[in-house]
């Protein structure tokens, strides 16, 4: 791990904790941890929880924190379960 | 098929639930009310002869060769101005017509010339038809008296030639520039006899003039008088295939008219849903590339970048290429592998690739150049609304009432629909921009915007949450819309949040610059003017806050009740020709065709079952993580289909490195484009003429492509994907991409209902097509939204890191021009380089007179990543502070002072915002030089050995 690429992903991390952040703070750990679930690739995830959380901000923090132990968030993002699978007549769009 | 111009009903069709019915020529016809004489009759298969009219603009009633007769009335009325009336009956054909019709056109004939047999247009030519017609046999004026045949031919144009001698002055070209294309570039200068068509001032040529080179009036022309070149040089079609344009997300439907394997020219489709018989100067003209001399028709190896290209066999490189992949696999695990699909290529091949990602290199390290432009919106408007796509169709901005356009510039990057929106504005309709720059659209003929808003770039979030704190606190929102569809707990939030005062135009106005009170103004415009629709592009999603402002355009709509009918939505105006489609493909790494998350058990299973394969569940690298992951050795291989992302991704230096950093990057395209040059294994690329397929624009409108000739270098890109995945093992069987279609429909609930067939017989459906929606879905959400309530999402304004300071003191934004598209890969290699041969650099006067600039002198532009230089425009289109300009060039290097932020949700990259500085320079940067050196280098190439 380059020390660029990790620098990346802490400010990643933190660019998604910061506009969660309006929502407030134990929403937005939920939906940061939900975000970097559902979007970062598994090497991504494991250099993050790897790293010391020093340049991360508290939300941020708490977000890894909960993924590193294994935690699944409920969606928060992500809008809805749609487009479910053999679901005929309930695609995406209805 | 045999060769016949499409048919002409005289007039535009009209739509009205009244009908009327009468009595042509003793045959009975009922019509909607208000459709013309002329257009009844030819709908029953009378042909009333005709030189002014033609069914896509306004009847004129200028040449009087329509004449008719009608039981009770006097005279002889022109029947395409004449409109339809209960219990008429008229006759066509009479010998009083007929004496008439002869006068007329024996004037018409007398002023011109009588070269028919030599005519480039001979039996394609209307004049001649309409003499045929009325039954002409000569002529008693002679050519004695005073006449046009004397005039010179104006050349200028690259695509088309403009012979004044042949000129009947029906002014169809006139109206069709200022009606179909609405640019007013032509008038009919002078009166009477001494009248001519005219590009605006005397000396004037069409090259010089106004003209955007759309070719509407080529095509409107019923002369040789406007003429394609290329019909000239080539002859005349015999044939014509009905196929989808390449270029943009409007998607215009043409007719490939072909003589031959060769293509004469391509005609705007009438019947073409999206375009409706209009086109633009790429889609008509810009088609030279496939035959280019660059462009490479045979595959290529090498061992490292700095060797010489080598030619082979399509069965080496392809054996060579799944050997490199087989061994990096072993040796670096599946997720060392990946790929990027082409929003240039066909629906089945974006398709295939990430099948072949997918399941055959065994990871989910896909993505595709949406990652650059539009991923954003399938974030943004899958959250609020529960899909990943705009809500309109293109017809429906003819209902609309307000039109507020934000960081798009539709007359240049998507000018058919452009057009459409113009004629909608001409009809009275209101206009808002939001835009740092003032786009042609603010100020053009007959058009003026309502409110300009020149936005200092970056604080979209901020402008668009100043007009919800407006709506809501002067208690404009539409609480009935709001309580009947969308989440009210999440409404009343989100209100309470934008109605602090914080958030008001004038607190925001140190932020935004734009004066709090047009914002006001505006703001109450759209929640009151009556159907409000949202038109945005690139200028909405290429910045840290991509997201929060599709989310925050998607609130405003809802807010105003905006949502669900025709003339409002939120229409995202997508770039290349099918961005929708490569995403809805399961191009991006998270998610399967149809915009399932790949960590959901059920979908994989689908997916497994019908592949034969083991999918991963964990999300994949986006394009950006790849080029970080290759940089720390975690990524070694990548198939590229048709992208160029060295040239078109920002920060170009670290895109650089992490090609530089891979062991083996395969590059599928037309030409040894920028990132060949770093590539090992070059595979020869078809164009759209030489395949069959399907292309989704940015009305979710799915659209047929026909192969109208065959494949240069061999293979269709479908077809080489399959060779691939053949020799790795996967035992796909396509024989044609109506098999992956249905591949894709099976899998797909969005797609369902799609098939070939379909599609060739209703030229186009727009997804959803499915038990629900049978017929398709012009307009989204009508009865509720997908996700079930609207969702409002707070979307605080978290200004961008990327600041303008002492030492980087002006704010860099990008965009597109009309002739040039994208990379400009294609359209570098066509004669659209007449308008735009290199990339400029537009400066505020002030900005310049502060360094000592000059339009056209060279000016080095630096960022916090690199610097370039290019020549300067100076022009008050930019506000003080900003910069502008394009990155059509690889000589530019644009992308080489962009830099590596993004979009906070998806990776998007933040062209719109770059702090830089500008400084006179007297040539290219060492960079450019540097690298002008490394791409010569790379693109040696050693032909292959002649067979013994
Ligand atoms: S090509 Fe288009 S813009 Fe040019 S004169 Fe003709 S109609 Fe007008
Ligand atoms: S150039 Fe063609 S379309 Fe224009 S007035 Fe002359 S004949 Fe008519
Ligand atoms: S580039 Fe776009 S607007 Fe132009 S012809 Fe092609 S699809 Fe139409
Ligand atoms: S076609 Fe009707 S007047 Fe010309």
């Amino acid at each position: 791990m380059s020390e660029g690429t990790i620098v990346k992903l802490r400010r990643m991390a933190n660019q998604i904790a910061l506009n969660y952040a309006a929502i407030g703070a134990d929403s937005a750990v939920l939906a940061t941890a939900d975000h970097i679930k559902k979007f970062w690739d598994p090497r991504m995830k494991s250099s993050i929880f790897a790293d010391n959380r020093t340049d991360l901000s508290p939300i941020a923090t708490a977000a890894i924190d909960l993924l590193a132990a294994g935690v699944t968030p409920a969606p928060q993002s992500g809008g809805t379960e749609f487009n479910k699978v053999n679901e005929v007549g309930h695609s995406d769009a209805g | 098929m045999g060769f016949e111009r499409q048919e002409d009903f005289g007039t535009p069709a009209v739509k009205s639930d009244e009908m009327v019915s009468l009595t042509i020529d003793g045959r009975e016809v009922t019509v909607p009310a208000g459709t013309s004489v002329m257009r009844a009759a030819a709908e029953i298969g009378g042909q009333i002869p005709k030189l002014c009219a033609t069914d896509n603009m306004k009847a004129f009633g200028s040449c009087r060769l329509c004449l008719v007769e009608i039981d009770g009335a006097r005279g002889t009325p022109a029947s395409c101005t004449t409109p339809v009336m209960p219990g008429m009956n008229v006759h066509t054909q009479t010998p009083r017509l007929e004496k008439l019709r002869k006068g007329v056109m024996e004037l018409y004939i007398s002023d011109h010339p009588l070269d028919c047999l030599t005519c480039s247009a001979n039996n394609d030519c209307e004049l001649q038809d309409a003499a045929a017609q009325v039954g002409l046999r000569d002529v008693r004026y002679g050519f004695e008296g005073e006449n046009h045949l004397g005039l010179a031919t104006d050349f200028s144009n690259p695509y088309f030639d403009f012979d004044p001698s042949k000129c009947i002055v029906c002014s169809r070209c006139v109206r069709a520039c200022d009606e179909v294309q609405g640019t007013f570039a032509l008038t009919i200068d002078g009166r009477g006899f001494g009248s001519k068509v005219s590009a605006g001032q005397v000396e004037d040529n069409f090259l010089g003039s106004e003209c955007v080179s759309c070719g509407a009036c080529v095509q409107a022309c019923p002369t040789a008088t406007l003429q394609e070149k290329s019909v000239k040089a080539i002859g005349k079609p015999e044939r014509a295939v009905v196929t989808t344009c390449a270029y943009c997300g409007v998607g215009c439907t043409f007719r490939a008219e072909m003589r031959g394997e060769q293509l004469v020219r391509m005609v705007p489709w009438k019947d073409g849903k999206a375009n409706r018989g209009h086109s633009c100067v790429k889609g008509r003209f810009a088609y030279g590339y496939a035959n280019h001399r660059e462009r490479i028709l045979n595959p290529m190896i090498r061992e490292s970048i700095d060797q010489p290209w080598r030619e082979v066999s399509w069965d080496e490189a392809i054996s060579y290429t799944a050997a490199r992949l087989n061994q990096i696999k072993a040796e670096s695990g599946a997720r060392a592998l990946g790929g990027i699909t082409s929003s240039r290529c066909t629906n089945e091949e974006a398709y295939l690739v990430q099948k072949l990602v997918r399941g055959g290199f065994g990871s989910n390290n896909v993505d595709t150049c949406a990652r650059v432009c539009h991923s954003p919106t399938g974030f943004g408007l899958s959250t609020t609304f529960g899909t990943s796509a705009g809500t309109q169709d293109f017809d429906s901005v003819m209902d609309s009432d307000v039109i507020l356009v934000i960081g798009a510039n539709p007359t240049d990057a998507h000018p058919v629909f452009g057009s459409r929106m113009k004629r909608r504005l001409r009809q009275g309709a209101k206009l808002i921009v939001i835009d740092p720059r003032r786009i042609d659209l603010v100020r053009s003929p007959h058009i003026e915007a309502a409110y300009h808003l020149p936005l200092q770039p970056g604080t979209n979030v901020a402008v668009m949450t100043s007009l919800a704190h407006v709506i809501v606190t002067e208690g404009l929102a539409d609480e009935k819309f709001i309580r009947e569809r969308c989440d009210w707990d999440e409404y009343q939030d989100w209100a309470r949040f934008v109605s602090d005062e914080r958030h008001s135009p004038e607190t925001l106005e140190a932020v935004t610059r734009v004066p709090a009170q047009d914002l006001r103004e505006a703001a109450r415009l759209f929640a009151t003017g009556g159907n409000g629709a949202i038109y945005y592009g690139l200028g909405v999603t290429e910045h840290s806050q991509g997201s929060s402002t599709v989310m925050a355009i998607a609130n405003l709509a809802m807010a105003t009740g905006n949502i669900g009918r025709r003339g409002v939505g939120v229409n995202p105006l997508r770039g290349q020709n099918n961005v929708q489609g490569s995403c809805d493909m399961g191009s991006f790494p998270h998610e399967l065709s149809g915009y399932r998350h790949i960590s959901d058990a059920a979908t994989r299973k689908l997916f497994e079952d019908d592949w034969g394969v083991t999918l991963d569940p964990e999300p994949g690298l986006r394009i950006p993580n790849m080029l970080d992951a290759a940089v720390d050795g975690s990524f070694r291989a990548i198939y590229i289909q048709g992208e160029d992302i060295l040239q078109s991704d920002p920060d170009t230096k670290h895109v650089a490195a992490g090609l530089a950093a891979m062991d083996c990057v395969i590059v599928h395209d037309l030409f040894l484009n920028e990132t060949a040059n770093y590539a090992h294994i070059f595979l020869p690329g078809s164009t759209f003429l030489e395949k069959d397929g399907t292309f989704t624009n940015a009305e979710r409108r799915i659209q047929p492509v026909r192969k109208v000739m065959e494949p240069a270098n061999g293979y269709g890109d479908w077809e080489v994907t399959q060779l691939l995945a053949n020799e790795m093992g996967l035992n796909w069987t396509y024989t044609h991409p109506s098999q992956i279609l249905d591949e894709i429909a099976r899998l797909t609930p969005t797609f369902a209902g799609v098939s070939w067939e379909r599609l060739d017989r209703e030229g186009s459906l727009q997804w959803p097509v499915n038990e629900k929606f049978p017929e398709g879905a012009p307009i989204m959400h009508v009865d509720g939204f997908v996700r079930g309530k609207g969702k409002f999402v707070v979307t605080e304004y978290v200004p961008t890191d990327e600041k303008s300071g002492p030492r980087f003191p002006l704010l860099l934004t990008t965009g597109r021009i009309l002739s040039q598209y994208n990379v400009g890969a294609q359209t570098r290699r066509t004669d659209n380089v007449l308008w735009h041969k290199e990339d400029l650099l537009e400066m505020h006067p002030s900005d310049a007179e502060n360094r000592g600039l000059k339009t056209d002198d060279w000016a080095k532009l630096t960022s916090r990543s690199g610097e370039t230089t290019l020549r300067v425009l100076v022009t008050d289109r930019v506000a003080p502070g900003v910069v502008y300009t394009t990155f059509h060039h690889p000589a530019t290097q644009a992308n080489v002072v962009t830099t590596d932020f993004s979009d906070w949700a998806t990776n998007c990259p933040e062209y719109k915002v770059t702090a830089v500085q500008v400084m006179p320079s007297n040539g290219p940067s060492e960079w450019q030089e540097d690298y002008n050196e490394q791409a010569e280098r790379s693109r040696r190439i050693v032909q292959a050995e002649p067979a013994e």
